[in-house]
């Protein structure tokens, strides 16, 4: 081997290490910070319960995770399936779903048009659609209350114009939660979207009239195509933080018809149920997982990956 | 006691903020208690009369305060537990025998609230403020008897899909479970069946369980509520059409009492806060803001007007035997109420 090349296989060492040493610190606060607890969540989902909260240390237990999809009837003691946990877990999938399918619809045509504005306007553009993000969640939740309820503007709006006789119950149902959602996180689904859109080469879509396509077809057949990826990653974003949601369900649904994130929130708390607590918590992220590995092999499939 | 977590943060940073400029403080006291439940001004007085910094710290529940204090390095000093979890916090090793009982203003304590279940003869804690659990109605949307749980259990149809009550599982329970003539921390399942089946049937009409009420019931967007007594008062307040019903059947108690938290870091601070509050004048000036009842004798004259004749306030005679303080079961009665209450909210 001749010296050039060691000393180059040196610098490539050299600079592999400190690359390493640059990134210790993320790696560190993500270790430390994030799977830490992760594992003090998985051990204490294998605990027996405390008497008022807390777990007992040293004796082990399945129930914490039997318990997530199995219970005990409360009257005839037989074993069946948790009936309200699969319900909850039913509705924070669903929820999380058509929230996705709004952002998409809501979402594809602001970042098209984002995308065909002339460059140096786009960047206002993109910074109008990240103003909410200056503003706490839990204040634009209550915004949104203020906006939906039996007195807010809407109703106060439409009663006024005649076109409703006594104020729609939009807060406290489902719709509540899924406008609320779908508002809160449409830029995290722009965003991605406006990405792959802007990569878009439009000579195709020229390509596409030339040949006689209507415009439905270019947009089927062409524009959705290359920017899938960005409509999977925009989905993914979306699709995630719905499914743990806490405070949207707590303040427009009306603590009544509860999501994933109350029902464990509710354990740590007046049910006195770490262990289902923390069994819970990794069911959600189990989901989550679920949804990333779809994902993923989705992506792969379509060739072009992530934008 | 209850949450109102939406419209506290606010008066906490207030009550903060005006903390913050006694600056000379010889000490300090960290005060861990309900949310939206504390006067500043009370506390202003406190900080003046005794020259010490008084920081306030808000929760929402007393699962929420328990499982903080129990996690340490919390750094409060007096926390205010509600009745049922007094024996908790005193098994679980966490509160102090401080005995109020031989300080010099303990003297003011009603005779009611001294040998009281859950602190007998008062060794460790000190009354902080006492109400119930009834029923709110807008008369001008109904106009029938209110004394009942059937408000929000067999709602009549004026209020069906307008009622709104407590998020909290032991207050619902317990009305419920009086209402099919059983005992608070009954095992009993043929009781347990009807309360799950009746709360399940009646959930379908209602339109929230939430905290908001001081605000939505005024304004219309509830006509009924289950709820506690001082939130429904300070709702007539603002709008008069709003009547207050004690549930014949039977209703709960609740008092929440300060306790000096036994690895608190300015004891004699605390115990100085907690001979403050048995003075009726200051005693007063909690109910003042909370707009609930304390347990201080002669503290009346210092009430404003208005409170010394609420409805919401003075129990009426013929309701009092129907009331009763909310205990704590034992941990597998309270395994089989969660599961209800799950079921209930799914």
């Amino acid at each position: 081997m001749s010296g050039a090349q060691e000393a180059a296989l040196a610098a490539q060492k050299q600079d592999i290490r400190s690359r390493w040493l640059l990134s210790a610190p993320a790696l560190l606060i993500i270790f430390v910070a994030a799977i830490g607890p992760l594992f003090v969540m998985l051990f204490y989902s294998f605990m027996v319960k405390g008497d008022y909260g807390d777990v007992k240390f040293g004796e082990f237990s399945l129930e914490g995770w039997t318990s997530v999809f199995f219970e005990r009837d409360i009257f005839d003691d037989t074993l069946g399936l948790a009936d309200a946990h699969l319900s909850i877990i039913w509705r924070s999938i669903q929820l999380s779903f058509f929230t996705t399918i709004l952002t998409v619809i809501l979402g594809f045509p602001t970042a098209y048009f984002i995308a065909t504005r002339p460059p140096h306007t786009r960047e206002i553009w993109v910074f109008l659609v990240t103003i909410p993000f200056w503003t706490n969640l839990l204040i634009r939740t209550f915004a949104m209350q203020q906006v939906i309820r039996n007195e807010g503007l809407l109703n106060t709006a439409l009663l006024w114009l005649g076109v409703i006789k006594s104020p729609l119950q939009i807060i406290y149902t489902d719709t509540a939660n899924l406008l609320g959602m779908t508002y809160v996180y449409l830029p995290l689904m722009v965003l991605p979207l406006y990405a792959s859109i802007e990569k878009l080469d439009f000579r195709l879509v020229e390509a596409g009239y030339d040949l006689y396509a209507t415009r439905f077809q270019v947009l089927r057949r062409i524009v959705i195509p290359l920017v899938k990826p960005g409509i999977i990653a925009g989905s993914i974003l979306v699709f995630i933080p719905s499914l743990g949601a806490y405070v949207i369900p707590r303040v427009l649904g009306g603590g009544k018809n509860m999501m994933l994130g109350n029902l464990i929130e509710m354990q740590f708390g007046s049910g006195r149920n770490w262990p289902l607590g923390a069994a819970m918590s990794i069911t959600l992220m189990i989901l989550v997982t679920a949804a990333l590995i779809i994902y993923v092999r989705n992506a792969s499939r379509g060739g072009n990956g992530h934008v | 006691m209850t949450t109102k977590l939406i419209t506290t943060t606010a008066l906490a940073a207030i009550a903060t903020l005006a903390v913050a400029s006694a600056a000379s403080a010889a000490g300090e006291l960290n005060i861990y208690n309900w949310g939206d439940y504390t006067n500043p001004e009370l506390i202003k007085k406190f900080e003046k009369q005794f020259d010490v910094k008084v920081t306030v710290t808000d929760y929402d529940s007393n699962d929420t305060a328990l499982a903080k204090v129990r996690a340490g390095g919390h750094g409060f000093d007096v926390v205010v537990p509600s009745a049922n979890y007094v024996p908790i916090w005193i098994k679980e090793g966490l509160i102090e025998e401080a005995r109020p009982d031989q300080m010099e203003n303990f003297k003011n304590v009603d005779p009611r609230w001294v040998d009281v279940p859950w602190d007998k003869g008062r060794h460790y804690t000190v009354p902080w403020q006492w109400g119930l659990t009834g029923i709110g109605v807008n008369s001008k949307v109904y106009g029938g008897d209110i004394n009942t749980s059937a408000i929000f259990l067999d709602p009549p149809p004026e209020l069906a899909g307008k009622i709104n009550v407590a998020p909290e599982m032991n207050d619902v329970l317990f009305a419920t479970i009086k209402y099919f003539g059983g005992e608070w921390c009954t095992m009993d399942k043929e009781v347990l069946r009807k309360v799950r089946d009746k709360l399940v049937e009646a959930k379908s009409k209602w339109l929230a369980m939430d905290y908001s009420v001081t605000e939505k019931l005024p304004a219309g967007d509830y006509s009924a509520v289950y709820y506690w007594n001082g939130a429904i008062m300070r709702s007539r307040l603002k709008n008069a059409d709003i009547k207050f019903g004690y549930p014949k059947e039977g209703f709960p108690f609740f008092m929440d009492s300060v306790a000096l938290l036994k690895d608190a870091k300015n004891p004699e601070n605390a115990k100085l806060f907690m001979n403050f509050i048995m003075d009726p004048e200051n005693a007063a000036m909690i109910s003042a803001f909370a707009k609930y009842s304390n347990g201080i004798k002669g503290s009346e004259k210092f009430l404003p007007a208005e409170m010394q004749t609420a409805p919401e306030l003075v129990v009426p005679a013929e309701f009092e035997a129907a009331g009763s303080f909310l205990e704590s079961c034992e941990p597998e009665t309270q395994q089989l109420y969660t599961k209800i209450w799950t079921e209930l909210q799914k």
